[in-house]
């Protein structure tokens, strides 16, 4: 099986906390990784060092065989969805521009209509951004990370503030990727049933790796799970 | 208003150099707005200030010292900002206090110049030479080509620049040039409106595109004729008056502004 991501003993010291602590695991091409932790479990702080906004950590990330301190070439077959993209209200750019920002190859007009059918949100292509719900934008934000075809998806726990409905279908299409496209998915979420239901793979965050491997021999061992309940509360009790 | 004022030369010159800064000032003061860096141009032609006071002292034509004042102070503050996290006000307000001090401090060597001075802080677009004209029209041509070939990786930086970078676009880089162009397009525009009005080019057209366009492309054309509209009528207007075309310009920006507000909110506008 192609591995696509390998994170070898990845060290992040702030200066006033160590964010990530030695941790390693592997992705391999077609997984659905769902990552879990609590707040401050390291998340983002993965996410940022995997996506090159972060270097000064310790260890080493590496996108199909290669270090990503070495090249950029790998971001071309990202595809990422922010936690909560954060942009002006009134910034007069429409669906159809912000898909446009993604889309590398400027004269694949096509591609452009195909990705906002694909997401349902064609009918929305003249609108502002700023004036759809947080559920549409988060759609337009898919369609953006997808327009370029790429062979990774990373969401940062991308439907915080979102309504229940427009979550349900958000989870829908995220299998389809997966399953259907045979997009690779990493996806950081605090919701653990969400994770059970569609990942494959589970990768247990906090701080250090506590659990990493196929989602149904983690759900299903309650001892583990319960374990691993119990060591994040006391986590985030002790930095609280 | 007599057709007789087409006829001269100097308003040929004075309305095809005004028209160009009128597109030059709304498509980059368009990045400035939404970057939230609406005073940037105002900082800038301040620091210029310093730049044409330098020039009248040692006998260099003001405007050369200016452009090489203004860039290079505007992509300093630009490092000192990044690199010692300084908000984008507080670094605007350093940029524009130490231009005119500067300015002020060389005009109080000189023992002052203070009619040389007076034409560029108020503008005197009818006295453009063919000279003038000629660099105004290439600068303008440069930078909006230099816009035109990277508009996606500068238009995406300024909607986000986190998931820009994540796109593998330069954003440092972009912000780096986005200044320099914008240094650049303020002390060609000191002509027009002057050193205290600058400003309102960057902003003003802006402000009330924004309120009808849709989408960005849609925004910039609605920003860059409500802009040339007020410099061509400003420009006519000031002359069969005799008033300042600076002022007269810069009025007319305000009125299409608070003309679009009042259609704002008589509920006449709708962008669905």
């Amino acid at each position: 099986m192609l591995k696509v991501v390998e994170i070898n003993n990845l060290t992040v010291q702030y200066p006033d906390v160590k964010a990530l602590d030695d941790v390693s695991f592997v992705i391999n091409q077609g997984d659905f990784l769902g990552i879990i932790g609590p707040n401050g479990a390291g998340k983002s702080t993965l996410f940022d060092s995997m996506l090159g906004l972060y270097t000064k950590y310790k260890g080493t990330i590496k996108f199909f065989g290669e270090d990503i301190k070495k090249s950029k070439n790998y971001l071309k077959e990202i595809g990422y969805v922010p936690q909560k993209p954060i942009f002006e209200k009134n910034f007069p750019v429409t669906v159809n521009d912000v898909v446009r920002m993604g889309l590398r190859n400027e004269s694949d007009e096509n591609r452009i209509d195909e990705i906002l059918q694909q997401l349902w949100i064609h009918e929305l292509r003249n609108r502002r951004i700023g004036e759809l719900s947080g559920g549409q934008q988060q759609r337009v934000f898919i369609a953006k990370a997808l327009v370029n075809n790429p062979k990774i998806l990373i969401l940062d726990e991308p439907v915080t503030g979102i309504d229940q409905q427009s979550i349900e279908l958000f989870y829908s299409i995220l299998r389809e990727l997966n399953s259907k496209q045979k997009i690779t998915i990493v996806w950081s979420s605090h919701d653990l049933d969400a994770v059970n239901q569609l990942a494959n793979h589970v990768a247990c965050l906090n701080r250090t790796l506590f659990f990493h491997g196929e989602s149904k021999k983690f759900f299903s061992d309650d001892k583990l799970v319960k374990q691993y309940s119990e060591a994040s509360m006391q986590e985030h009790m002790h930095r609280h | 208003m007599s057709l007789e004022i087409l006829t001269y030369s100097f308003m040929h010159r004075a309305l095809i150099s005004g028209i160009a800064i009128a597109i030059l000032c709304s498509v980059i003061g368009l990045f400035l707005v939404l970057r939230r860096y609406s005073l940037f141009g105002d900082a800038i032609a301040h620091s210029s200030f310093g730049g044409i006071a330098l020039g009248l002292l040692v006998g260099v034509y003001p405007l050369w010292t200016a452009y090489g004042v203004s860039i290079v102070s505007a992509l300093i503050i630009t490092k000192i900002k990044d690199r010692y996290n300084i908000s984008g006000d507080a670094s605007i307000a350093v940029l524009l206090s130490s231009g005119i001090a500067i300015g002020l401090v060389i005009i109080g060597f000189s023992g002052g110049f203070t009619i040389d001075i007076f034409s560029f802080l108020f503008g005197s677009i009818l006295l453009v030479s063919v000279d003038d004209t000629i660099l105004i029209l290439s600068l303008t041509g440069a930078i909006l080509i230099v816009i035109l070939l990277l508009y996606r990786q500068i238009l995406y930086s300024t909607f986000n620049e986190e998931q820009a970078k994540v796109s593998g676009i330069p954003v440092e880089k972009i912000n780096y040039l986005i200044v320099f162009m914008a240094g650049i397009t303020v002390v060609t525009s000191i002509q027009l409106v002057g050193v205290l009005l600058i400003s309102a080019l960057f902003v003003i057209p802006n402000v009330t595109a924004i309120m009808y366009g849709k989408g960005f492309k849609q925004t910039a054309i609605i920003s860059m004729s409500f802009s040339v509209f007020s410099v061509v009528v400003g420009i006519l207007i000031s002359y069969v008056f005799d008033i300042t075309p600076a002022g007269t310009i810069v009025l007319l920006s305000i009125g299409l502004l608070a003309g679009t507000m009042i259609i704002k909110s008589a509920g006449l506008l709708s962008k669905n």
